[in-house]
């Protein structure tokens, strides 16, 4: 932690004396083949200005006509997270200079948002808590404003703008937030939603999901709010806490050295891991809004609606609970196992092939998680296909391999893509249930053992296992563990 | 007007017919005109030979073919320079965009050609089509042909002056606040603005974009009709734009205009006009009864808010539209050593004074603080005024008032005075205001020998009612050219 950091380190005493007051503004980018109000592609890592046109380069005399499919994405958002849909939305004019912004306004909405007042539960410490969604609206990205990394870099800004009409849904929540732990939370559960439900990909990395916060403090108990700041440029989970913590700390420190916060906006810097104010000329704006006159206001039929809804897709938290219940998982596994809609699905899939819950749900998450999570790869490019899991979970169950060999042949399953059967006939790993075969091995290691035989019949019983070590290793761990343990007994206890 | 300059859309179809000239031939006595007399009206800035044959020998060879031609074929067209054509320069009359090539055409430009349409070149515009008098071109004023030393109107004055002095069959304009009807007027000639959403904008560089208009002028109301029937219609590109179906508006020209309820609003011959003008415009009223139709006496009370609604509306929306020219990606850059001072220069050396003075109006109507008491305000009774037109289409069929309280004034006679010269508007924003569609016609002249417009305002998608009444008027009065 920077020096800047470490002078705002308050003891817990007075930091717990106050309290956080949150509120987050999330961008999620919708999952269209083409832009909000033009038909270029939205592909990501083109090469710079591939996907532009006259419309989103914002040249004299073009309009924008509004895709269809953005809309519905974001009245899925909205009706997914309980949101208030109104019949009658309209487009406005940001207006700012600023190069990427190529017709000097950004078409958002303002007065008359597509959606407000709706809320999402997140769990946190073991509560659950309902966080009040303030609205969410559509509105275009812009491009992007490349600084460094070219020869005359020193000169010149490049622009480039692909991502120039870009939708975005803006989803705004109310500062029902008091941690930047339950901020966190908030965030995961939104992405959780915005995933299932298809509308968005939510990749940080891509910039198809950002946050700003707004942050103040108040002493525990107040019923006011303080000043607040608005904190930028939080893309990625770890610096939205690391953020909020400082801001946290450093609003406390202003405070509790007399001083008074200054509502201002203020940027992320991760390198020296502080919040700094954006000099006043970035954000001083008057953004003049106005409604857009080029784009009809946008009319949301109830047909509309009931369309929207009867095509929603389980959102997460539904599907836990579900689990929980059809599956009598606990909640953590279900937790687990609904991280993301692929996961479940996969889950899904497994069961459905015949695979019990339980085992499904263990093998998928000690074995399959696991690998994928070595290979750094996601479930929806298992080499092992449910149906290919289910298999193997069942030669396990009817015992025709051991749940040690069925590891192994998981591990080649995984290596390989082929399936279980196949494996296990290739390597002879069926399981050993011949009752002589059984006895003779048996018979072999206590006579080669005859002092370890000796002590188990002087009583000590915990030499039991070394036998059942060696009946093991002989066979490669393919003897039925349950027969070897009954042979053993019988031959130790005979002689 | 002499015998040659007399072309019309239904006579250059009948020449091409009957091969007593082709495309090509007509396309080069256009252009010799145009060499002879734009130097001193300074109509065109730009001309397109290369397109404009290309386009007429495609029609002569239809005609070779005995192919059934297109509605417009062989029609030599004029485009007002605010409306973007591919590969031709468009600069709105504005230093900002001296350079500015647009790589598309305007829907209107795609359909004139699809319809056979010879496009001949760019007309010279008030700068962004502010102004009523193009003397606010960056490019040099244009001059009226009936009488050089005065204006041709504006904005849209390249283009009416085109139409007047035979050097284009039908022109585009555009209208915003009466930037097609006045320069009509001024130049005696039939000039339309339709319906908002009538015609497609995609193309059209925005001023005001709510009220932003593209419309034909011609020669005769006849040449007006045909052009808005390949014009108007539903387009992809600009949601805006209506999906109302398209009828024959030739086909309704002919209909009777016997038993039709004119409404005369009283506000619209106050004080402020010139009495020619006014004389002109009653004289015209009594013709119209004598074709059969009911003159009624109305009242449209808040047209006197018009002027100030007008220009805080099309302002505030202007703010904004000339946002994007800002020296980064196309038209005029002045270098400077930091973004801001490059805005600043850019923006300062490129406009002209009259849109430097609207930006800055616009952006004071839409500041924190102000945004209610203007803009909102300004939509407010932007609404009272179309509910005004609204009660009056419950009487009348159609309005009729005079298009321009003066006839064309002399260049360099207004320039001095901004309040004044938008004054020049009065009769022509409501109609804006409201959406609504309304056609200039000439209804004779004042003892000077001016044209004097006579303005018929219908309620909306009522284009053919006030084309069947304009082209009823035009033939009772003999004012057509």
């Amino acid at each position: 932690m920077s020096r800047a950091a470490e002078e705002t380190r308050l003891p817990a005493s007075v930091l717990s004396q106050y309290e956080a007051v949150i509120g987050l503004e999330v961008h999620a980018q919708l999952k269209t083949q083409t832009k909000i109000f033009c038909a270029c592609s939205t592909r990501f890592g083109d090469p710079p200005n591939q996907n532009t046109c006259p419309v989103c380069l914002g040249l004299p005399g073009t309009l924008p006509v509004l895709n269809r499919r953005a809309l519905e994405l974001a009245l899925r958002a909205a009706l997914a997270l309980h949101c208030t849909v109104h019949e009658r939305a309209r487009f406005a004019r940001k207006n700012y200079f600023y190069p990427d912004l190529p017709k000097g306004y950004q078409i958002s909405m303002y007065e008359l948002p597509l959606a407000t007042g709706g809320w999402l539960e997140i769990e946190h410490d073991g509560t659950t808590k309902r966080i009040g969604i303030t609205r969410l609206h559509l509105e275009e990205d812009a491009g992007k404003s490349l600084h460094e990394g070219f020869p005359d870099s020193d000169r010149y800004t490049y622009l480039d703008f692909n991502r120039c009409g870009v939708p975005l849904i803006e989803i705004v929540s109310e500062p029902d937030l008091r941690s930047p732990a339950e901020a966190y939370a908030y965030l995961t559960a939104l992405k959780q939603v915005l995933e299932y439900t298809e509308v968005s990909d939510c990749n940080m990395e891509e910039g198809s999901l950002r946050c700003d916060a707004n942050v103040s403090v108040r002493r525990r108990g107040a019923s006011r709010f303080g000043t607040k700041t608005e904190v930028k440029n939080l893309n990625s989970f770890r610096y939205l806490q690391r953020a909020l913590e400082y801001e946290i700390e450093r609003q406390i420190a202003v405070l509790e050295s007399g001083g008074q916060i200054e509502q201002e906006t203020r940027l992320w810097n991760l390198a020296a891991a502080r919040t700094e104010p954006m000099r006043s000329k970035e954000f001083a704006h008057d953004y003049r809004y106005f409604p857009e006159p080029d784009l009809l206001p946008v009319r949301v039929p109830a047909a509309l609606q009931a369309e929207i809804l009867a095509a929603m897709p389980e959102l997460p938290a539904a599907r836990r609970q579900r689990f929980q219940r059809d599956y009598g998982l606990s909640a953590y596994d279900a937790s687990v196992l609904t991280d993301t809609r692929a996961r479940a699905d996969y889950f899904e899939a497994v069961v459905r092939a015949g695979a019990a819950p339980k085992a499904a749900s263990s093998w998928i998450q000690t074995e399959l998680l696991r690998r994928l999570n070595d290979a750094g790869d996601d479930i929806q490019n298992s080499p092992v296909a449910p149906e290919a899991l289910a298999e193997l979970i069942a030669l396990v169950e009817a015992g025709t391999i051991t749940a040690a060999s069925g590891k192994k042949v998981f591990a080649q399953m995984f290596e390989t893509g082929k399936r279980a059967a196949a494996i296990v006939a290739a390597e002879g790993l069926s399981q050993i249930n011949d009752v002589a075969e059984l006895e003779r091995l048996c018979r072999e290691v206590i006579a080669q053992h005859p002092e370890n035989a000796a002590k188990y019949r002087a009583g000590n019983e915990g030499v039991f296992k070394f036998f059942v070590g060696q009946v093991m290793r002989a066979t490669r761990g393919q003897a039925n563990p349950q027969l070897v343990n009954e042979i053993l007994q019988r031959l130790l206890r005979q002689e | 007007m002499s015998a040659p300059t007399a072309w019309t859309v239904e006579s250059v179809r009948r020449a091409l017919t009957a091969k007593q000239i082709s495309a090509r031939e007509l396309t080069d006595e256009f252009f010799r005109r145009i060499g002879e007399r734009n130097p001193e009206l300074n109509a065109y800035l730009a001309l397109c030979p290369e397109r404009a044959y290309a386009q007429a020998d495609r029609i002569d060879r239809q005609v070779a073919r005995g192919a059934s031609l297109p509605l417009l074929a062989g029609v030599p067209v004029a485009i007002k320079d605010v409306i973007s054509t591919a590969g031709i320069v468009t600069t709105c009359g504005s230093r900002i965009l001296q350079n500015y090539i647009p790589p598309y055409d305007a829907t209107a430009v795609t359909r004139l050609e699809q319809a056979g349409a010879i496009l001949l070149g760019k007309t010279n515009c008030d700068e962004f089509a502010m102004g009523s008098s193009n003397e606010n071109s960056a490019y040099g004023p244009v001059r009226n042909p009936i009488a050089p030393d005065r204006v041709p109107g504006g904005s849209s004055g390249g283009s009416a002056a085109a139409v007047a002095a035979g050097l284009a069959v039908i022109a585009l304009g555009t209208d915003t606040g009466g930037s097609i009807r006045q320069p009509g007027a001024l130049c005696g000639i039939p000039a339309l603005m339709p319906t908002y959403g009538r015609v497609s904008r995609y193309g059209l560089i925005a001023f005001a974009s709510s009220l932003d208009r593209i419309g034909p002028f011609g020669r005769t109301v006849a040449d007006v009709a045909a052009a808005l029937t390949v014009l108007a219609g539903e387009d992809a590109n600009d949601s805006t734009c209506a999906r109302t179906p398209v009828p024959d508006y030739t086909a309704e020209l002919h209909k009777p205009v016997q038993g039709m309820r004119l409404g005369i609003p009283k506000e619209y011959f106050g004080a402020g006009m010139d009495p020619a003008v006014r004389q002109r415009v009653e004289q015209a009223i009594q013709q119209l009864a004598q074709l059969g139709c009911t003159i009624e006496h109305i009242s449209l009370p808040h047209t006197d808010y018009a002027i100030a609604t007008y220009y805080l509306v099309a302002t505030a929306e202007a703010s904004s539209n000339l946002a994007r020219y800002d020296g980064v990606r196309f038209g005029f850059r002045a270098p400077a050593a930091s973004l801001a001072e490059m805005y600043r220069r850019t923006r300062g050396q490129g406009f002209g004074q009259e849109v430097k003075r609207r930006i800055m109006l616009g952006t004071y109507a839409l500041s924190a603080g102000y945004y209610e008491a203007y803009y909102l305000r300004a939509q407010k009774v932007r609404s009272l005024i179309a509910r005004d037109f609204a009660e009056a289409f419950r009487q009348v069929d159609l309005i009729v008032t005079p298009t321009s309280p003066v006839p064309a004034f002399r260049l360099g006679e207004r320039t001095s005075d901004p309040l004044q010269m938008y004054l020049a508007d009065i009769y022509t924003v409501t109609g804006s205001l409201a959406g609504l569609p309304g056609i200039s016609v000439p209804c004779g002249t004042t003892p000077e020998g001016l044209p004097v417009g006579l303005q018929i305002l219908g309620p909306h998608f009522e284009e053919a009612r006030v084309l069947r009444l304009a082209h009823a008027f035009e033939r009772a009065s003999g004012f057509s050219s």
